[in-house]
């Protein structure tokens, strides 16, 4: 189980590129020219790059030019504007119910990422450092968990979220959608557990702490990294999900942004992209904000996910 | 005498006081039961008894606002007959085979070179997993604009370069609609494959590379006899992950297509998703989604064994 483990690198060195095993910076990389390296590596990776952000640019792009110039491609260059506007913007933040959107989407994943969060804190040391009869089964269980996607479960889950009465509310987001992050929390923070020395449990046993007491002045003060990989990733996820809120939400108040850009802006209208794109713009923005803070615990929750 | 028998009561009074409640406070199996529990209730109820409520729901005839009666195996012999079924299985096996060959590929391909020394390094490689961080509907969208029929940059572009004669109708010819679509999931799930290969890559020696040189070994030599081989493990885990999410994809297809033209991009969820919730008929959808069961279980099976035979053959033991 602790194979993987050992064979991935550091999250920062994911990034940096400077794990102890291994520094490049000194290699081989002398034995290539430049002119070969160009070919081989330059422009390749530049290439990738390119597709990889050109959907961005070209949401951004959409999201600020005037409608004139989207529907018209000859008489102006398509891959730039002359004249940015912000009538889309506008239209979006004080014509829709966007704000709301953005609100529910928000209500919706800190709330359910706080639960989650706290019901794997507890199931992450019961399996780690409790280890009760059966820990390791439930640890597989949890594993396997984390396997089963919401697309073979949103059917039966809409009936039981229907018979619940929590049918086109807030809580039946917020109640499902622990389900995919519990299993990912769990396993990522057992990994951070099962880092902490036992022989500092060991001490505050004797000197009489209770289990919950190491739990929250020894143990999570030394996971805050493992805690703020999981937050983020979570909230991610939550921010990502669509099955569960398209099939669980009816009303034009109560959906999140992905459901409702997809459904409330998608009408026959062709003047309709420039909104869509800024909708989709604002809607990616504050995930990318988070992005840009927590890099590397962004890498340690995905590298983190795949270790065994 | 009177006071030692005092004595002896004072000490034993204590022992006396660990009553069942302590027990159940202190005992380890106990505890662990007690912090197990908000995690196995949510699991519980919302996953592992829906995941049975959806097999028994594909064996009855519900439908929205009525609960189904037992119908036996009477779904699937519908379905058996459907050729809609059958096209969305063809479309989902052909999405998953082709999307997971091109993600491992360029995946792997996108590992090695952000794994070399370069200036600006960290930031390519954070600029790499946007496309991962960014909500997949939102993309989609975003994908559905650049492929629009009237309007697409691409057939724009491809028209000014003297390629093509008229716009290319991307997202309303069947073979067009199906190569957007798995490209827009290739495109999502690279930065995954690339970042997670990435920090096996790293482990790697580099004094395997440097005593390979001097035995005069090709860059595809040194690949193929020593990157491959190391990181083979990781390789199996994150294609199950992979092949696991990209069969059972939804979002993606749901924002760009909706499983049209004809059909041409149903996938088993979506399929599901319109005959369950859109038309109502919810044992039917789920004899759907129940399908996919077997799937995905020979999915994680494959990628089981194929790590452990890699193991074996490395002479580890599996633990």
């Amino acid at each position: 189980m602790t194979d993987f483990a050992a064979k991935l690198a550091h999250p920062k060195a994911v990034l940096a590129g400077s794990s102890p095993l291994v520094d490049h910076s000194e290699g081989m990389s002398y034995l290539q020219t430049l002119p070969k390296r160009l070919v081989s590596l330059y422009l390749p990776l530049g290439l990738i790059v390119l597709i990889l952000l050109f959907p961005f640019y070209w949401m951004a792009l959409t999201a600020i030019k005037p409608d004139e110039q989207l529907l018209d491609m000859e008489s102006v260059n398509p891959f730039w504007t002359t004249a940015p506007t912000l009538k889309h913007m506008q239209k979006l933040l004080f014509e829709t119910h966007y704000p709301q959107w953005l609100w529910n989407t928000m209500f919706v994943a800190i709330s359910a990422t706080v639960i989650s969060i706290v019901a794997s804190v507890l199931a992450a040391y019961a399996i780690v450092r409790i280890r009760y009869r059966g820990a390791q089964w439930v640890g597989a269980a949890i594993f396997l968990a984390y396997l089963v996607p919401p697309s073979i479960l949103f059917i039966p889950l809409a009936t039981v979220v229907f018979q619940y009465g929590l049918f086109d509310t807030p809580y039946a987001l917020i109640l499902t959608y622990p389900t995919i992050l519990i299993p990912f929390s769990t396993w990522l923070l057992m990994g951070y557990f099962k880092t902490i020395p036992f022989e500092l449990e060991e001490c505050a046993l004797i000197d009489g702490a209770s289990r919950w007491q190491i739990l929250v002045k020894i143990i999570l003060p030394l996971a805050v990294p493992g805690l703020i990989s999981a937050f983020i990733f979570c909230f991610t996820l939550c921010w990502n999900e669509f099955i569960y809120a398209l099939t669980f939400l009816s009303s034009v108040e109560n959906k999140t942004v992905p459901v409702a850009i997809v459904n409330e802006f998608v009408d026959g209208d062709v003047y309709r992209w420039g909104s869509l794109m800024a909708g989709a713009l604002v809607g990616s923005l504050p995930l990318v904000v988070l992005y840009a803070f927590f890099v590397e615990y962004y890498v340690s929750a995905m590298t983190g996910a795949v270790k065994e | 005498m009177t006071t030692a028998t005092l004595e002896q009561a004072r000490i034993k009074q204590p022992l006396r006081e660990i009553t069942a409640w302590e027990r159940l406070k202190v005992d380890r199996h106990w505890l662990g039961f007690w912090f197990m529990l908000p995690a196995a209730g949510f699991l519980i109820l919302f996953l592992a008894y829906p995941l049975g409520l959806g097999v028994w729901m594909s064996f009855t005839d519900a439908r929205i606002g009525r609960n189904g009666i037992f119908i036996g195996l009477e779904n699937y012999q519908w379905l058996s007959d459907d050729s809609i079924f059958w096209l969305s299985v063809f479309n989902t096996v052909l999405y998953t085979a082709v999307a997971s060959i091109f993600k491992f590929a360029v995946g792997l391909y996108l590992a090695i070179l952000l794994n070399e020394h370069m200036p600006f390094k960290a930031i390519i490689r954070a600029v790499v997993l946007i496309p991962f961080i960014v909500p997949t509907v939102l993309s989609a969208l975003a994908f559905w604009w650049i492929f629009d029929a009237q309007f697409s940059i691409i057939s724009w572009s491809l028209r000014h370069l003297g390629l093509i004669e008229h716009n290319i109708n991307f997202l309303g010819d069947p073979n067009w609609a199906r190569s957007c679509v798995i490209f827009a999931n290739i495109w999502r799930g690279i930065p995954f494959v690339a970042i997670t290969l990435l920090a096996g890559l790293q482990t790697v020696q580099p004094s395997l590379y440097e005593a390979a040189t001097i035995d005069g070994a090709t860059r595809w030599q040194m690949f193929r006899y020593i990157t491959y081989p190391l990181l083979t493990p990781i390789i199996a885990v994150v294609m199950t992950f992979s092949v696991l999410f990209t069969f059972t994809d939804f979002q993606l297809i749901w924002a760009m297509t909706r499983g049209g033209p004809v059909n041409a991009t149903h996938l088993m969820a979506t399929l599901s998703y319109q005959r369950a919730i859109l038309s109502g008929m919810l044992g039917e959808g789920a004899a759907i989604s129940s399908a996919m069961i077997p799937f995905l279980l020979a999915a994680i099976m494959v990628s089981w064994f194929g790590l452990q035979r890699r193991k074996w053959q490395h002479g580890e033991s599996s633990d």
